[in-house]
C-alpha cells in the first residue's frame, strides 16, 4: 500500500480499537481519488504493459500534482516518474526506520504521538478546502462521525460518513 | 490478526490506481464522478481528525489533543511544511501533559 492517507487511516482505525476490515475499507475509500488521478494521467503518460503496472503504484497526490502542472507531455512524464520514484523510495525508507525504531521509544503518549495523526490528516486536508462546499462537507463529516461514534464500533463512523458523502455527491441536480 | 485485511487493503489500493490508468478517458467527463470522488477524501480526512482528536475508545472526550489540533491548524494557516505541522501537534500534546 503506497498512498499515505490510506496507510495512516488503516493504522488509526486499528489503533482506536476498530476491526482491521473497517480499516481496510477506509483505506480503500480514501484511495479512490487515485483512480481519478490515474484517469487524468493516462493520456499524459502513454504507458502500457509492465510500465503501466509500475506507473500505477506511483499514482499519488504528489506525482499527479507535479505531472499535470507541466505544459509539455515530456516534462509531465519526467515529473511523474521523478516525483513518484523519489517519494516511493524516501517514504518507504521512513516507514522502515519508524517500524524499527518503535522498540526504542517510550510510551508514545509522552511524546504526543497520539496527537500526530490528526495533525497529519489536517495537513493533508487543508489543500482540499479551497472552496466553500468542501469546507461545509468537512465540518458536516466531522460532526456526523462524532455523533455516531458512541453508538457504533470503532471505524464504522468513517464508513457512515463515506456512504453519506457518496449519496450527496451522486444526488440528482 | 490484521495481516489479511492489510493485504486486501494494499491490493485494493493498487487495483484502484491501475484501474484509473486503464479505464477509458471518457469516464472523466462524467460530472457526477468528477464531483463525488474528490469529496471522499475531504469527508474521510475530516472524520478521521474528529474521531482521533475528540474520542478515546467509544467515548467522546476533550483533552490536550484538542489544543494540539488547534496548534496544528495555526501551523497549516502559516503554510508550514507537513512535518512541521505534525511536529507542532505532537509537541503541543507532549508539553501540555507535563503540567
Amino acid at each position: 500500500m503506497f498512498t499515505g492517507a490510506s496507510q495512516f487511516a488503516f493504522v488509526s482505525v486499528i489503533a482506536s480499537g476498530g476491526s482491521p476490515w473497517a480499516g481496510a475499507a477506509t483505506a480503500a475509500l480514501l484511495g479512490t481519488r487515485n483512480a481519478l488521478y490515474g484517469l487524468r494521467l493516462g493520456a499524459l503518460l502513454e504507458v502500457a504493459g509492465w510500465r503501466r503496472a509500475g506507473a500505477a503504484q506511483l499514482v499519488i497526490d504528489e506525482s499527479t500534482a507535479m505531472a499535470i502542472a507541466r505544459d509539455q507531455p515530456a516534462d509531465s512524464r519526467l515529473a511523474f516518474w521523478a516525483t513518484g520514484l523519489a517519494v516511493f523510495g524516501l517514504w518507504n525508507l521512513g516507514t522502515l526506520i519508524g517500524a524499527l525504531a518503535t522498540h526504542a521509544l517510550p510510551d508514545p503518549k509522552v511524546l504526543g504521538f497520539d496527537a500526530a495523526p490528526p495533525a497529519a490528516f489536517l495537513a493533508l486536508l487543508a489543500p482540499r478546502l479551497r472552496a466553500r462546499e468542501p469546507v461545509a462537507i468537512a465540518l458536516a463529516a466531522a460532526l456526523v462521525a462524532l455523533v455516531c461514534l458512541p453508538f457504533v464500533p470503532a471505524g464504522v463512523p468513517l464508513l457512515i460518513v463515506a456512504v453519506l458523502v457518496v449519496l450527496f455527491g451522486l444526488r440528482p441536480q | 490478526m490484521s495481516w489479511p485485511a492489510l493485504l486486501v487493503a494494499a491490493a485494493t489500493c493498487y487495483a484502484i490506481k491501475l484501474a484509473g490508468l486503464s479505464l477509458p478517458q471518457r469516464l472523466l467527463q462524467d460530472p457526477r464522478l468528477q464531483r463525488t470522488v474528490p469529496l471522499l477524501p475531504v469527508a474521510l480526512l475530516a472524520a478521521l481528525i474528529a474521531t482521533q482528536t475528540f474520542a478515546t475508545g467509544g467515548r467522546l472526550v476533550l483533552d490536550v489533543r484538542a489544543a494540539a489540533l488547534a496548534v496544528a491548524a495555526v501551523a497549516v494557516l502559516l503554510r508550514a511544511p507537513f512535518l512541521v505541522v505534525v511536529a507542532a501537534g505532537a509537541a503541543t500534546a507532549a508539553l501540555l501533559r507535563l503540567f
